[in-house]
């Protein structure tokens, strides 16, 4: 298998062919911080706080393949700034209010405000109106706490195959839906796997009737699900 | 050497921030050699002094009374710190925002989650009246440091105060600064890390 | 069809020409005021008035002058044409009687010699205006397919993208790259199924160069089409024209029906062993649908939302097939490159900037229109002489280029020439042809406000700086324009600019800022006029709303 080699902040490491910036810099143990990314389910490059600099020019890591002479920054003061700006922007965008939230402790954007030093928001709060959908028997959707990464979408999509969830709307009215709009409880493709909560990196996909304290998305058994599809381990 | 004149402020919020604050204990004794509370709800002051070194501030600004009290914080005072989530983000005293300004507010709350409906109280000198929005505090005035939490824990409560009595920045690596819940701080790896939890509803059915 | 068809059916149609023809334009902009009307009298005049044997009415496409239309052009054997400007429906008989001789009485008239019409170089628009854009046999009689058989016939596909390289032709879309080295990396990718696709997706507030070709002369870009799908291996295209376009629709499927009735497109074109198809594609109104990807996604049925590059479309476009993309401008320089060859094509223009680019004049200037100039040019040329300078009671102090990505230069530097680097090193860029000259009573952050309020709304929501960062901006603009932002509010601005301008996914969002960023690199004073507290009163922001 070829090898590429590249130095990711001063230091050669090797990246195996067709690997990221990303999962090379996990393998070298470097943490880069990301948010729509989720192992298993394709990339977009949609939240922009796995940027590095490469060469000089910011690159999101988890789409960039990591390649033969790259320079690569992970850490740099520019990408600082702008990882804090990113999640401030996220938490005046919609109605993220932690103290309230069922991810409360377990939510990947009150810890990464936590990690970049968040400590206040420098933008208008937006405050806009957001719906709560508890029409679903088992599930609760909260466009409150919704950050728009697609990891609901994309799990559906591509693990599950139903393809439930899709995005409505443009810019910062943009809001997942399920089928065509309609209700989750009456959504006709929807096979309640849970797949979607598993993988909500926020409160916007929770449990119903479940404490703060067990609203856990259990990341692991997605894991352990998209890697048993991976190799095929189900297979006859 | 002359005491830190310490004051703490109570703005749109529910208290529990004063509560750690009393959480840490023994320490607030052990500080009155070196600092005074000149003005607090826990003390006897009826004005706000001028000439005051440091100033928890807790809450929000949601009235007219807390935009004139935060501005008058401001002019007195060296160092005014965001105390708690309310101050620092607007939290659960913002819920109302999106309802779109005080007026919805006040109809929502009187007239329509009333039962029987009742009325919206006349505009008098013993209610202040609502500003349209609720906002942090360095929405009005500039802020010197941010404690959030809903509410700071004892502890950072604690090492923010030694900080800022020994006139050093109040800068606290080693403690978890960030929103949301005392009793459930966030685990050190992220929620990816968390064990798996048996959550029989969620279990797929077999794929 | 082959080429002797074709040049029968040319000479057929020149033939017919009768003594006076009169040309009435029919683009949205005359069609909206009124030229269909005029159209109708005219011809009744004719038919009544037994002129039927003399004049022939035509219905044009684009005659440029936009702001005096409606216009209709006379051209008669032996007398020099006439531009009849602010026609109305009562002036059509007079106008239809005079044809052939003296100018008619009592109706307005454009000087055709005026610099508006005569610093002119028309390559795109050659035959705009000339042409009628729902009759292939006119444009057929101009010249049109003539280059395709060219290409086919007498030159490989190497060949003709080592024409369109040496050319020096950049795309014309906005960001300049060399369309020589797209069409080669198409033509470089393995065999197989490969597109090509037209960016009809014009949406700068102020342009509609793409509109007016496309309304005029539809034939041209599917011909550059076609030459481009030859060139590359690719055996279909689309057209992916925004829905807010009827008429250009309307034009395009004629004129796609028309060239595949007579085999111009289709199967084995001029006899040759090619194929090329082209379909139609409308899009639903999102701007962010002229960026390449997001527009790849939109034809496939997807969300049109765009996606990081690379891997480029030239590499993976269209359901994953190597795929070119150009704008309509761009496809329609290529009939002219390949008849006229690359070298004469390189000749017009500057080092870096080769051939003409159109523009869409509009704004605080006495001419308004469509205007084709070639590279070079300064922009006080396009301004005072073409434009005429500002009207009466005005003094220009800008001009904005580039629509919502691009930026205002400064009326002291307006000796700066037309060209794709002078342009960008004044922060501004050449875009896709917007040219919005202001005077002195707009106001900059509120232009500022605008486009950034454009940008908001037109954000597709994918990533975090664009979506959300474009709704801060705007209404940081908005505390300023209001008189209500203190002075660190514009470190706020310019701090979030440079964030949102290097984090974003795609151009949109990368570009948003620039007309901030620019009028606050020459305007400056009228931002710092509105913040309030410079002396130390008040200074922080009120409540935010």
């Amino acid at each position: 298998m070829a090898v590429t080699t590249l130095r990711l902040n001063g230091a050669m490491i090797s990246a195996r062919e067709g690997q990221t910036i990303l999962e090379a810099a996990r393998e070298a143990g470097t943490r880069i911080p990301t948010l729509c990314h989720l192992d298993g389910v394709s990339p977009v490059g949609a939240c922009r706080l796995c940027l590095v600099e490469v060469n000089g020019r910011l690159m999101p890591s988890c789409v960039t393949k990591a390649a033969e002479e790259m320079d690569v920054r992970t850490d740099t003061e520019q990408l600082r700034e702008y990882r804090k700006m990113i999640v401030e922007l996220l938490f005046a965008e919609r109605n993220h209010v932690c103290s309230v939230c069922v991810a409360d402790g377990h939510c990947e954007l009150q810890n990464l405000a936590e990690e970049l030093g968040v400590d206040h928001i420098r933008f208008d709060y937006l405050a806009p109106e957001c719906g709560v959908d508890l029409s679903h028997d088992r599930y609760g959707q909260d466009d409150n706490r919704c950050i728009l990464c697609t990891r609901c979408v994309r799990v559906c999509d591509e693990v599950e195959g139903a393809h439930t969830w899709d995005v409505a709307g443009r810019g910062a009215r943009s809001r997942v839906i399920t089928d065509l709009d309609r209700p989750w409880g009456e959504s006709s493709t929807c096979t309640s796997c849970g797949k979607c909560v598993m993988a909500c990196p926020t409160g916007a996909l929770f449990h119903r009737g479940a404490s703060v304290a067990e609203n856990v998305h259990d990341r692991a058994m997605l894991r352990f699900l998209i890697t048993a599809r991976e190799e095929k381990r189900w297979t006859v | 050497m002359d005491r830190l004149r310490l004051a703490t402020v109570w703005l749109g919020g529910c208290s529990g921030c004063h509560m750690s604050f009393l959480d840490t204990d023994e320490f607030l004794l052990e500080q009155a050699d070196v600092a005074e509370v000149v003005y607090s709800p826990l003390v006897d002051a009826k004005e706000y002094p001028e000439g005051v070194d440091v100033v928890l501030v807790e809450g929000a600004v949601c009235n007219v009374e807390h935009l004139a009290m935060i501005q008058r914080v401001r002019e007195r005072t060296r160092l005014v710190v965001a105390f708690g989530d309310c101050a620092v983000t607007g939290n659960v005293t913002a819920l109302r925002n999106p309802l779109g300004g005080a007026l919805p507010v006040l109809e929502r709350a009187y007239l329509r989650a009333s039962d029987p409906p009742g009325a919206i109280p006349e505009a008098s000198d013993t209610v202040p009246e609502l500003l349209d929005r609720v906002v942090p505090v360095h929405a009005i005035v500039p802020v010197d440091a941010f404690l959030p939490g809903c509410p700071p824990s004892g502890p950072t409560i604690r090492a923010a105060l030694e900080r800022m009595i020994a006139g050093e920045p109040v800068d606290l690596p080693g403690h978890r600064i960030h929103f949301g819940g005392y009793g459930q701080p966030p685990s050190p790896d992220g929620a990816e890390a968390m064990p798996s939890r048996a959550f029989r509803g969620g279990r797929p059915r077999g794929d | 069809m082959d080429l002797n068809d074709l040049i029968a059916l040319a000479d057929r149609e020149r033939a017919d020409r009768a003594p006076v023809e009169l040309g009435v334009c029919l683009a949205a902009s005359c069609q909206y005021s009124g030229a269909e009307q005029i159209c109708r009298s005219l011809s009744e005049t004719v038919v009544a008035g037994g002129l039927a044997g003399r004049v022939r009415v035509r219905k044009v496409g684009c005659l440029r002058l936009c702001s005096e239309g409606p216009l209709v052009r006379a051209e008669g054997e032996g007398t020099p044409p006439v531009l009849y400007r602010k026609v109305t429906a009562e002036q059509a008989p007079a106008i239809a009687r005079a044809a052939g001789g003296a100018p008619a009485d009592g109706v307005a008239t454009a000087d055709l010699n005026a610099p508006f019409f005569s610093m002119q170089r028309s390559i795109v628009l050659e035959n705009t205006g000339r042409v009628e854009p729902e009759r292939i046999e006119s444009a057929i009689a101009a010249g049109a397919y003539r280059s395709l058989s060219l290409a086919l016939h007498e030159m490989s596909p190497e060949a003709v993208v080592d024409e369109i390289t040496r050319s020096g032709l950049r795309g014309r879309g906005g960001a300049g790259y060399p369309t020589g080295l797209k069409w080669a990396t198409v033509a470089k990718m393995p065999p197989g199924q490969k597109y090509v696709v037209c960016n009809a997706d014009e949406g700068d507030p102020g342009a509609f160069m793409d509109r007016s070709v496309l309304e005029s002369d539809p034939h041209r870009v599917i011909e550059g089409m076609a030459i481009a799908a030859f060139a590359v291996g690719a055996d279909q295209g689309f057209i992916y024209v925004r829905g807010e376009y009827p008429l250009a629709i309307e034009r395009l499927d004629t004129a796609i029906r028309q060239a595949r009735r007579l085999g111009l497109i289709g199967s084995d074109i001029f006899e040759s062993p090619f194929d090329f198809r082209v379909d139609l594609r409308i899009g639903a109104g999102a701007f962010v649908c002229g960026e390449e990807t997001a527009l790849l996604q939109s034809i496939e049925g997807r969300r049109g939302q765009p996606r990081p590059r690379p891997p480029y479309p030239a590499e993976s476009g269209l359901w994953g097939c190597p795929t070119l993309i150009n704008n309509v401008e761009t496809f329609a320089n290529v009939p002219a490159i390949i008849r006229e060859g690359a070298d004469w094509f390189a000749g017009i223009g500057t080092q870096g900037s080769k051939g003409t680019k159109v523009f869409a004049l509009a704004g605080k200037v006495r001419n308004t229109g469509l205007v084709e100039v070639p590279m070079g040019m300064t922009l006080r040329a396009i301004v005072e002489s073409i434009g005429g300078g500002p009207p009466e009671g005005s003094t220009i102090k800008a001009v904005q280029t580039g629509g919502p990505s691009g930026g205002c230069i400064p009326s002291d530097l307006f000796d700066t020439p037309v060209e794709y680097e002078a342009l960008k090193a004044l922060g501004s860029i050449m875009g896709s042809g917007g040219m919005i000259v202001m005077d002195q009573h707009d106001d900059m952050v509120a232009l500022a406000r605008y486009f950034m309020g454009f940008c908001m709304d037109e954000s597709c929501g994918k990533c975090v700086p664009c979506r959300s960062g474009t709704v801060q901006l705007y209404r940081m603009l908005d505390r300023i324009e209001r008189g209500v932002a203190a002075p660190e509010e514009l470190e706020r601005l310019e701090a979030l600019c440079d964030m949102v301008k290097h984090a974003s996914l795609c151009g949109l969002g990368q570009a948003a800022p620039n007309p901030v960023l620019s009028t606050l690199r020459f305007f400056r004073h009228e931002y710092e006029a509105k913040l309030i507290g410079k002396n130390g009163e008040g200074t922080h922001s009120p409540i935010a709303r």
